[in-house]
């Protein structure tokens, strides 16, 4: 090829802008062959902070949405993502060394899930929630509500797109805001859909991406004052106890480490929700 | 001087027919404890009930192998339906003891018997009632079919409801299938004992509940205990914090009833008259000594002098004494202890600038008590709007506009309840939907229901007891 082609700078995903990172570091991310494809930025504890900052902001408007609104951003995601389908494919073959195949059956995937989980933005409150019949003249309702703002360490070593859209998903639909630490040695695809996010209607803040080490950022979240609750799922190489133990001074809800990528269910979703139950007297009549 | 006069009516406690000692309740049997016993004693007279076994490692360990036993041998291979039975039996026998738990609850906590007899027993009653009829209806849990029980569940509870936590604890725990090591509080273990007599005259099948008493090692014990599945606790955010930590990493359950510093929001439409009422058992109902206490009322400004007014009138006209007279609105304070945390706090308050008012009531001499309190002219920096007292104190705070109020009353790292008073639906559905908090109750305020799922937001814990929630929080698994 002659053209000289002209590459990305990659860079954190914050409140709907793309910063470098404070820390002014980077880190370098090769091919499966060995070779140069950019530098990420490693994000720093500064970057973290700002992000739940971010992510706190935008809690009220995106919680307080309406469902079927949300449900419609999240399906927006799967359109954006069916359009630059090719683009992911490409990344993914560089630099997870995937076969085109499975490059582009993970990235349907991803399309896919959020197709699904859009679908529960609208629904999961009817399931998860319930009218209870107590014994007496009230009007009594439980709804299951966001937790917040939510911290998420995505898998770190399935499929780079897969994994972190099988993290944030989950946590979105339920109309939390979150904070993504996605795969440390592939994080390009992650930056890349951030590119995604922010053309998908998804409001500044609702999402944030910061690549650098897990290792490094995780004990932040795990004593970050306001993070409500922190999903460990790809942290299975971390010191994850620990994180938990820190956790416990906030009673953080923390969701454990699994192996691969979590398996799309309602009780993912649910996880991140709490129980609100409303007692309203009816008067006599 | 009371406004009103009132002959003495003193439940009488020949009712009741204690033993001077108990042991642990494990395998379905009484035994002797391994390590050393302590007294419980009535809070209102100081005078010595009966003597208790401070549970040791070895003891928790006994009832866990008694409760693994079972669950192996006996309860996980038992119908659903028959396992309702049983919860059934239990429910219909402490509906026929109620007079008998009544008093003994009302002797050990120091609460009014009109609370123990119309709200504790009743509800432990109706919560093993509830959860009976869950027992061979598991597929509709909401977990899909074929849900799971955990195994063991290791349960410690407080000692402000101590029948009704263990009633919220173990009626669940057993229609899903779970057996059961229960810790009553060190100052209110009497009742759960009683209920071990009740588990033997249900023949329920021995080590399905096994009860410990002791304080806080033995507590330690049963959350340490590595073949426990499940641990349910109900007490201080401090403790909660600490079974956080201790499970970390080793994947069991775990359910944290913890603190609050519930907001009362009093807007200037709602009906005034049912307000008071419900301000004062609010936050005067058992002392004051609930998690969910509305012990933060928020105000709107233009009515601030009206409800003080109102508040002081008719906490004039409540009768502290006697826990065991009918007549009796507030009993004693449930342990020397929680007393001195009461008094050092308002104490604290008063320096911090707050105007106190106490209701001048008599306080008897022997025993341990509290007066109703309110506290005017609070900041929302103050320890009192602060700090969960968990007593019979009242802070009071003031706002202008709905939003001020929901800022307020989320200003805490708690979020157990909360109530809104107004007249406007539309408004009480739209503050409700703002607030941080597990239950609210609007027009109401600390109403109970096995039906109704109970739990906190943010540091007040996590997990649901009650409803369908309660239910699979003894379940694993099931089939979507």
């Amino acid at each position: 090829m002659s053209r000289l082609a002209v590459p990305k700078t990659y860079k954190l995903f914050i409140g709907g802008k793309f910063p470098r990172s404070e820390s002014g570091r980077v880190y370098e991310i090769l091919s499966t062959k060995g070779d140069f494809v950019a530098n990420a930025a490693l994000a720093s504890r500064k970057d973290l902070r700002d992000c739940v900052v971010a992510a706190r902001s935008a809690l009220s408007g995106w919680s307080g949405a309406t469902a079927y609104n949300r449900g419609q951003v999240l399906y927006r995601i799967a359109e954006v993502l069916e359009g630059r389908r090719a683009q992911f494919i490409e990344e993914i073959v560089s630099v997870e060394g995937a076969t085109a195949a499975a490059a582009a059956k993970q990235v349907d995937d991803a399309i896919d899930l959020w197709v699904w989980y859009a679908g529960w933005a609208d629904k999961y409150a009817q399931v998860a929630g319930n009218a209870n019949p107590v014994s007496g003249p009230y009007f009594n309702l439980s709804v299951p509500e966001p937790t917040g703002v939510v911290a998420v360490i995505a898998p770190q070593s399935s499929g780079s797109l897969l994994g972190l859209v099988s993290v944030i998903a989950p946590v979105l639909a339920g109309g939390n805001t979150v904070v993504a630490v996605p795969r440390c040695d592939a994080p390009l695809t992650a930056i890349s859909f951030a590119e995604v996010l922010a053309t998908s209607d998804v409001p500044s803040g609702v999402v944030n991406i910061i690549t650098g080490k897990p290792a490094e950022l995780a004990p932040w979240f795990a004593s970050h004052a306001d993070v409500n609750a922190l999903d460990l799922a790809g942290a299975g190489d971390l010191d994850w106890v620990d994180l938990q133990i820190a956790a416990a001074e906030t009673l953080m809800r923390v969701l454990p480490p699994v192996e691969g990528v979590p398996v799309a269910s309602l009780s993912r979703l649910t996880a991140f929700t709490e129980t609100k139950t409303v007692w309203h007297t009816k008067s006599l009549i | 001087m009371s406004f009103l006069e009132y002959a003495p009516a003193p439940e009488s406690t020949g009712i009741l027919s204690l033993r001077e000692n108990y042991g642990h309740f494990i395998g379905g049997e009484f035994v002797d404890g391994s390590g050393e016993s302590f007294a419980s004693i009535s809070p209102s007279t100081e005078k010595h009930i009966a003597t208790f076994a401070a549970g040791t490692e070895e003891d928790v360990n006994r009832a866990v192998i008694a409760a693994r036993k079972a669950y192996d041998g006996v309860w996980s291979k038992l119908s659903g339906a028959d396992r309702a039975k049983y919860l059934f039996r239990i429910a219909r026998i402490i509906q026929e003891r109620a007079r008998e738990l009544a008093v003994a609850e009302t002797l050990d906590n120091g609460k009014p018997i009109k609370e123990t007899r119309d709200a504790d027993i009743p509800l432990a009653a109706a919560w093993f009632f509830y959860y009976a009829g869950w027992a061979d209806k598991l597929d509709y849990a909401g977990m899909g079919a074929n849900p799971r029980a955990l195994g063991v569940a290791g349960q410690i509870i407080p000692w402000n409801f101590p029948l009704l936590m263990l009633a919220w604890k173990i009626a669940p725990a057993l229609a899903a299938g779970n057996t059961v090591v229960l810790k009553p509080a060190e100052t209110t273990p009497l009742t759960a004992m009683i209920f071990a007599e009740i588990c033997q005259q249900a023949d329920l099948p021995a080590g399905v509940v096994n009860i410990v008493t002791g304080a806080g090692a033995t507590g330690r014990a049963i959350v340490e205990h590595a073949d426990i599945n499940k641990i349910a606790f109900t007490g201080s955010t401090a403790v909660g914090r600490g079974i956080a930590r201790t499970i970390a990493g080793t994947g069991k359950k775990v359910t944290l009833e913890l603190g609050g510093k519930g907001a009362n929001i009093v807007f200037d439409d709602a009906p005034l008259d049912q307000a008071v009422e419900g301000i004062i058992s609010g936050i005067f109902f058992n002392q004051g000594q609930v998690c969910c206490a509305g012990s933060r009322l928020l105000v709107q400004e233009n009515i601030h002098d009206e409800v003080v007014d109102r508040l002081k009138t008719r906490l004039g006209t409540l009768r502290l004494g006697d826990p065991l007279d009918k007549n009796t609105d507030i009993g004693a304070i449930n342990s020397k202890v929680q007393l001195e945390r009461i008094t050092a706090l308002v104490a604290k308050g008063e320096a911090e600038g707050g105007e106190r008012w106490s209701a001048a009531c008599e306080i008897p001499e022997k025993g341990f008590w509290f007066p109703p309190t309110l506290f005017t002219g609070v900041q929302t920096s103050n320890t009192v709007a602060r700090d969960e007292i968990f007593g019979p104190v009242l802070s009071i705070l003031t706002f202008r506009t709905p939003a001020e109020a929901i800022a307020k009353a989320n200003n805490t790292p708690y979020g157990l309840s909360a109530g809104i008073w107004s007249d406007k639906g539309s408004r009480i559905l739209a503050v409700a939907d703002k607030l941080r908090a597990g239950v609210i109750w609007a027009n109401t305020f600390n109403k109970f229901d096995p039906a109704s799922p109970f739990g906190g937001y943010k540091e007040s814990g996590f997990g649901r007891e009650g409803g369908i929630q309660g239910l699979s929080a003894y379940l694993e698994g099931g089939v979507r």
